[in-house]
């Protein structure tokens, strides 16, 4: 029991093969998620992070026929045997486009909509709704049409919508692509603070990681339909590996690349600027 | 190659996109567009092919008026490739799709054969050929998109947020390929708020506020100024945020090429060696 409530997502051997291909578009993926894990899921296009994501809310093999094989626990389910409504109260999904998530005439009722069809009591839902609004720092905009908001405040407002439901993971698929640096970064803190003051575990899909890499506790990177390699940060981005692969590694550990094969080492390995600044300001110190 | 003078732009919404836009894009240039969300900055260059027709103002594309020619024949010259490739796309196959506008166009069989094949093998999609454009992935439809508008090898190529969606190695490949089209004297207008991007090319790069353009300048002095693109809701580059944060030692803090960087800190370490 102890390690069911450890771990959030459990898979073995697990296989999928859209309807009518011929080849499977993930094939032996067994990973472990644990509770209140941040993870970054990468790897070049088409090699299967969506797929696997749809696997996590049971899109796959409800919603998607096609054939699923080996096994996928989430909190503690077998997605097999549990409805797609069942498992969102689990897990919550968001998008790369707000667009195409958001649809009711105000933020507050999109925010309440997936409870709505929940049945949840009227107080409740408005104790959920408002906690919700807070968090994703959109407590003014509850009034707003969504469709009027920029794409920073969307992706907020699909985000309080699914974090409305309470659920122990929340899986985003590139959700800044559309967004300037700075409305990326918001979304980023956001994400964070779910994580690090709720708990909530965060799967997060992501091609460009100089903005994401700070946050997250692990990185998995798929290639060809399976996961390839997982571990730390840090550990990651100075693999062969990842580098071979291609993983968009954030310029700040490339530059520690770069003189390390120069010879210079510095003593650890950064992610952020900031963390190759202050390296570099104690080697140019002891130097 | 493209003139833009005094233009404002307004929504039928009432929503005042363009206040006043003076920009020169000379031929063969390769020029950036970048700026914070709703910006303006697609809007700007929508009115390059006529897809949008100043409210105010007048936007010239090889000297000639937008306002005096269709979209159909300004399309011919400029090649626009959208954010979202499914409102460009909707044909059976990958082929048909690049097919289609060299028909529109009266290309002969032949040239049309020849064209379609360049464009698959360009931009690495030549599997898909037989494969519904709805199949792929995003970052593949987007390929198809661009494959699209280069077979029929327009003057000027507007790409609106070309590395969305597009993993490290497609993104240096897109890279590669905008320097090369630049290369052959093809003038390319880029969208986008990929930094990171923008300063690996280092092009001439315009900033846009609130539909004004903020500042004009070379990708180094731009990304380079902090105060500036916050304006703007652009972060530096990490290699900048780097070498800004270590100003105080007497480094530059104009870079923004890591191969750069690499160079100067070297020199630095073993000089004091």
């Amino acid at each position: 029991m102890a390690n069911q409530t450890l771990d959030v997502i459990k898979t073995q051997n697990l296989a999928y093969t859209y309807p009518g291909a011929t080849t499977p578009s993930i094939r032996d993926v067994s990973i472990t998620i644990r509770k209140g894990d941040f993870v970054i899921l990468t790897g070049p296009s088409g090699c299967g992070k969506t797929t696997l994501c749809r696997c996590f809310n049971g899109l796959i093999p409800h919603f998607y026929s096609g054939n699923l094989e080996g096994e996928i626990i989430v909190c503690g389910l077998n997605v097999a045997d549990y409805k797609i409504h069942q498992l969102a109260r689990h897990v919550g999904l968001v998008f790369q486009n707000p667009e195409n998530q958001l649809f009711a005439l105000s933020v507050e009722k999109d925010v309440a909509f997936g409870l709505e069809n929940f049945a949840v009591p009227r107080e409740e839902m408005r104790k959920r709704v408002d906690w919700a609004l807070q968090m994703a720092g959109i407590t003014e905009l509850s009034e707003r049409p969504p469709h009027e908001l920029s794409g920073g405040q969307q992706q907020r407002v699909a985000i309080a919508s699914v974090l409305a439901m309470r659920p122990e993971i929340i899986v985003l698929d590139e959700p800044t692509s559309f967004l300037d640096p700075v409305g990326a970064e918001k979304i980023f803190e956001v994400i964070n603070a779910l994580n690090k003051k709720l708990g909530i575990t965060i799967i997060l899909v992501e091609h460009r990681l100089d903005l994401a890499a700070k946050y997250a506790h692990n990185v998995i990177v798929m290639d060809k339909g399976t996961v390839v390699l997982k571990g730390a940060p840090r550990d990651i981005f100075t693999s062969d590996e990842a580098r071979l692969l291609g993983v968009g590694i954030p310029k700040a550990t490339k530059l520690y690349q770069h003189l390390r094969q120069h010879g210079i080492e510095l003593e650890t390995v950064p992610v952020t600027p900031a963390e190759t600044a202050d390296l570099l300001r104690e080697a140019l110190r002891e130097t | 190659m493209i003139e833009v003078r005094g233009l404002h732009y307004t929504y039928p919404t009432g929503l005042e996109a363009l206040k006043g836009i003076d920009l020169t894009v000379g031929d063969g240039e390769f020029l950036a567009v970048m700026g914070q969300n709703g910006a303006g900055k697609t809007t700007l260059v929508k009115h390059f092919n006529g897809l949008l027709k100043p409210t105010t103002g007048q936007v010239l594309v090889d000297g000639v008026s937008t306002v005096d020619v269709s979209v159909a024949k300004l399309s011919r010259n400029v090649g626009f490739v959208f954010q979202n490739p499914d409102h460009q796309l909707f044909s059976e196959t990958v082929e048909d799709e690049i097919a289609f506008a060299l028909k529109n166009f009266g290309f002969e069989e032949a040239v049309i054969e020849k064209q379609v094949d360049w464009a698959l093998n360009l931009l690495d999609i030549v599997q898909y050929r037989k494969t519904s454009p709805f199949m792929l992935s995003g970052g593949e439809r987007k390929r198809v998109a661009l494959a699209s508008i280069l077979a029929w090898d327009p003057k000027v190529i507007i790409l609106d947020e070309p590395t969305i969606g597009q993993d490290h190695l497609q993104k240096e490949k897109l890279r590669q390929f905008i320097m090369q089209l630049n290369a052959q004297k093809k003038t390319v207008v880029v969208v986008t708020h990929d930094v990171e991007f923008v300063a690996e090319c280092n092009p001439r790069v315009i900033l846009m506020r609130e539909g004004k353009i903020l500042v004009d300048g070379k990708a180094e002095q731009i990304l380079t100024e902090p105060v500036v693109l916050a304006q703007a809701s652009i972060v530096p580059p990490q290699v900048t945020q780097i070498f800004l944060g270590l100003a105080d030692l007497g480094l530059p803090s104009n870079v923004i090429d890591v191969d750069e960087a690499v160079e100067i800190l070297l020199n630095r370490l073993r000089a004091n060696s």
